[in-house]
């Protein structure tokens, strides 16, 4: 990645965050008493984001939804510290599109791994993941109970159908979640997907003054 | 595979429990239209899974978390809609350019590579934009905020001929998009877009490349000739007849976010006529009268775009799973954007055009007569393509964004009632079990009543067709291909990849390129006997070599049609047989169960006239 193309994406991405409130108008509906009336932003903090307890590396209390998806543009993915196959090579790669979003990170963007192991997986053992992998600010490695940590991984859809493909955490690690909490865009990429290919399809998600001036092309 | 057996068993066992309950049910006295009321049956005539009810049991723990239930609805009360015919116009502003005009706001970035050529004859004008819509009887469920071409879902129908051979070009038209979708989406969907024409022989700037989207505000000229493949190569000045293709469609294709785009309505259907398949049962072949599309009296040729959605259980809206990777089924199945709807037909032949348009369903379409009878009819077509003539089937199988031209005779079948029937088994985004369920035990999706006036049927009756060819004949496939290209669709560490690798940037260098006017021969491979992929590949038909080793038989005449969709099964190997020809630009090749299209099962390729020697892109 050549210095040019850093700062060009960087400068693409934009730093403006604009925000729909949280309880937009509701939709005009027909009165049907069968249904409640509840706007899509709600709904999806109520479908998938449950406002757990969870503890950063840093051996910070954090709440998922208040403190770390509300209002921003967020990146999930799965690990485990003691992991020998795939979770190093992922971190590693996110650690570059750390590198190309620059000073973003940490503003309104925010990179969350979520411990798949949280029983071995104590702060300290997070904080020396992170130092290890050389992460910057802006990006948490987090545990909580066991409950809670499946309950996460499952409602941000780190599952296969297969139960037994499920219980090989390898099948959960290669994948990232990725969106804007207000705008209400979501994807999912490989998490080995080339840095710049991640960059690229994190800067879609982005705030509208920004990604609305994009179009497409390719080589 | 050791977990299939044991997945299968456990699925017989619950499936027998479900089937015991609803007998239990049935011999208290409960009714179907009881149960619908107390909530326990859906409109599709599945019981919802409380307490082992559920004839499609949840199958594993991913599953059974937050699985979401449809409010109910009434089955069988809606008339089903025929899709309106969108009308040309009589000129564009500003008028259209060779060059993108990027001034005015056009998102296209690369010129119009065949305008001079075939100079376009009609314009057409499609917006994306928001719609208000009911997809269940008033009441049922609330309006339904969808994106749609003209606010509409499936779209407009356009209805197009090819330019006769010997004058082509007379076909060619231009279609303008205007993207005016809103920047709040109501949960999800993506405002930026490209639209797949599905699987025009078309210059490859107006393909839909994923890669070629454009913004809100944003305008997008599609030129789409309307010629037969070998136009500019082969068949010089006419194109290859043999490569008619008749039944097409068009949807967003917006690279990574695909699955919403389409589910939440931007798909639509594409008809061509010509001198052959002329829409006239008078003339040509003689296949049923497309009349004006909608007129019941004269108009017997009825595309039906199927797709299954859920709906939220709080809300009664569309809703859309936005953290799936391995596929989203749907417990509602809609024809031509309603639930559960109701055609009444003439006793006489029809032309039913079925699509499937995900997103990740696989269908196996019997039509259901009375007391669980099976009706034979007769499949034309393979995704759009005219077979050698009619074959009498009993079903046809169908994945994601293939298509199946029928015709279905209710000759003498004045007074009866007819079900389309989906009995393939699937409990989940991986595909279908491979199960085919008993008549009257699978879904029923469209009802038919054989209950209209009695009309003139002056089309071919496929019976009386004599031995041999009856439409155009196959292409042949003995030229020798300059390369043989292997394409391994697989999963490793729950991640989508083709040839061990993922879709990569937009603005990487093209995974493979083709040279035009050249034959290839690829192989398509699935080693997993868990996930089945809808493998498309655009712009050209392939025809199939072999499967797991085996030629077609010279009297499969279905499994030698030309396709654009292979479905490649549980571990599946096909050999398949490639024409590129006439045009150049980008090309993408793609699983078609469009979750895992967004999940990086694709391969971004190009056409040029170098071409490249990688084997396995």
């Amino acid at each position: 990645m050549t210095d040019l193309k850093r700062r060009s994406l960087i400068a693409a991405l934009g730093a403006a965050p604009f925000a729909v409130p949280l309880l937009a108008k509701a939709q005009t509906l027909d009165a049907n008493p069968k249904f409640k009336v509840i706007p899509s932003r709600e709904r999806i903090r109520q479908r998938y984001f449950p406002n757990l307890v969870l503890t950063t590396h840093e051996g910070k209390q954090v709440k998922f939804y208040d403190d770390l998806v509300k209002d921003k543009i967020v990146v999930f993915n799965m690990f485990y510290a003691k992991c020998e196959g795939i979770c190093s090579p992922v971190t590693r790669n996110l650690v570059r599109v750390q590198n190309l979003l620059g000073d973003r990170v940490g503003k309104d963007i925010f990179f969350y791994s979520f411990s798949l192991k949280p029983k071995e997986d104590t702060v300290a053992a997070l904080k020396h993941y992170a130092e290890m992998h050389k992460v910057k600010p802006g990006w948490l490695f987090l545990t909580g109970t066991a409950e809670d940590m499946e309950l996460l991984r499952r409602k941000l859809g780190f599952v296969d159908p297969d139960p037994e493909v499920d219980k090989d955490t390898s099948n959960h690690i290669g994948v990232l979640k990725y969106g804007n909490e207000p705008l209400e865009r979501w994807g999912g990429c490989p998490g080995m997907q080339a840095p710049d290919a991640i960059a690229e399809a994190i800067s879609w998600v982005d705030w509208p003054e920004d990604s609305a001036k994009k179009n497409g092309g390719a080589k | 595979m050791a977990y299939i057996s044991k997945r299968n068993r456990r699925k017989e066992k619950e499936r027998q429990t479900a089937a015991n309950n609803r007998s239990e049910l049935i011999a208290a006295g409960f009714k179907r239209r009881d149960l619908l009321k107390m909530g326990l049956l859906t409109s599709a005539g599945m019981l919802i899974p409380k307490k082992g009810l559920s004839a499609h049991p949840i199958t594993s723990a991913g599953m059974v978390f937050d699985d979401p239930q449809s409010p109910p609805t009434t089955p069988f009360v809606e008339n089903m809609p025929r899709l309106p015919v969108l009308a040309p116009v009589a000129s564009l502003t500003p008028a259209p350019t060779i060059a993108p005009n990027t001034a005015a706001g056009e998102g296209r970035t690369v010129s119009h590579q065949a305008f001079a050529q075939f100079p376009p004859q009609r314009f057409y004008e499609l917006i994306q934009q928001q719609g208000t819509v009911l997809m269940a009887p008033a009441g049922e469920l609330p309006p339904q905020t969808i994106w749609g071409f003209n606010g509409t879902t499936p779209g407009p129908l356009i209805v197009e001929r090819y330019g006769n051979l010997g004058s082509p070009g007379n076909g060619s038209i231009l279609v303008r998009q205007r993207n005016n979708l809103p920047s709040n989406n109501g949960g999800f969907g993506f405002p930026s877009v490209t639209t797949h024409l599905h699987n025009g022989h078309t210059p490859l700037e107006s393909d839909g490349f994923p890669c070629f989207f454009f913004t809100q505000g944003q305008f997008y000229d599609y030129h789409y000739p309307n010629v037969y493949a070998g136009i500019n190569s082969t068949h010089p000045g006419t194109g290859d007849i043999k490569e008619a293709m008749h039944s097409l469609w068009y949807h967003d294709h917006r690279i990574d976010h695909t699955a919403e785009n389409t589910y939440k309505g931007l798909a639509g259907t594409y008809i061509l006529f010509n001198e052959f398949d002329t829409g006239n049962e008078n003339t040509g072949f003689r296949l049923p009268s497309f009349g004006d599309g909608q007129n019941p009296l004269t108009s017997f040729d009825i595309y039906m775009v199927f797709n299954d959605k859920v709906f939220d259980e709080q809300t009664g809206l569309l809703r859309f799973d936005l953290f799936n990777t391995d596929g989203i089924l749907g417990d509602k199945f809609l024809v031509n954007g309603k639930i559960n709807p109701v055609l009444h037909v003439s006793p006489r032949r029809y032309r039913f055009r079925w699509l499937n348009t995900g997103p990740s369903r696989f269908y196996q379409m019997f039509v259901l007569g009375p007391n669980n009878t099976t009706k034979s009819f007769w499949q034309i077509s393979t995704d759009g393509n005219l077979l050698e003539r009619p074959v009498q089937v009993n079903s046809a199988r169908f994945s994601v964004a293939e298509r199946v031209d029928v015709i279905v005779d209710f000759t003498g079948q004045a007074g009866k009632t007819f079900y389309l029937e989906n009995r393939l088994e699937q409990d989940d985004g991986r595909g279908p079990t491979g199960d085919v369920l008993g008549a009257g035990q699978g879904t029923k999706i469209l009802k038919i009543v054989v209950d209209g006036p009695a009309v003139p049927d002056n089309s071919v009756n496929p019976a009386t067709i004599p031995a041999g060819t009856y439409f155009y004949g196959f292409p042949n496939t003995n030229d020798v291909p300059r390369i043989t290209r292997t394409f391994r669709f697989e999963r490793g560490n729950g991640q989508w990849q083709v040839n061990g690798q993922l879709v990569g940037s937009c603005s990487a260098a093209p995974r493979f390129r083709i040279k035009r006017n050249t034959v290839e021969k690829w192989i398509f491979q699935n080693n997993s006997g868990g996930w089945q992929h809808p493998i498309h590949m655009h712009f050209e038909e392939f025809q199939t070599l072999s499967i797991n080793g085996n030629p077609p038989a010279s009297t499969g005449i279905i499994q030698r049609g030309r396709k654009d969709v292979f479905r490649l099964e549980h571990n599946m190997e096909a050999q398949v047989y490639f024409r590129f020809r006439d045009f150049v630009g980008r090309i993408p090749l793609h699983c078609h169960n469009v979750v895992h299209e967004d999940h990086a099962m694709m391969v971004l390729g190009a056409i040029d006239d170098v071409g490249d020697n990688n084997t396995q892109p």
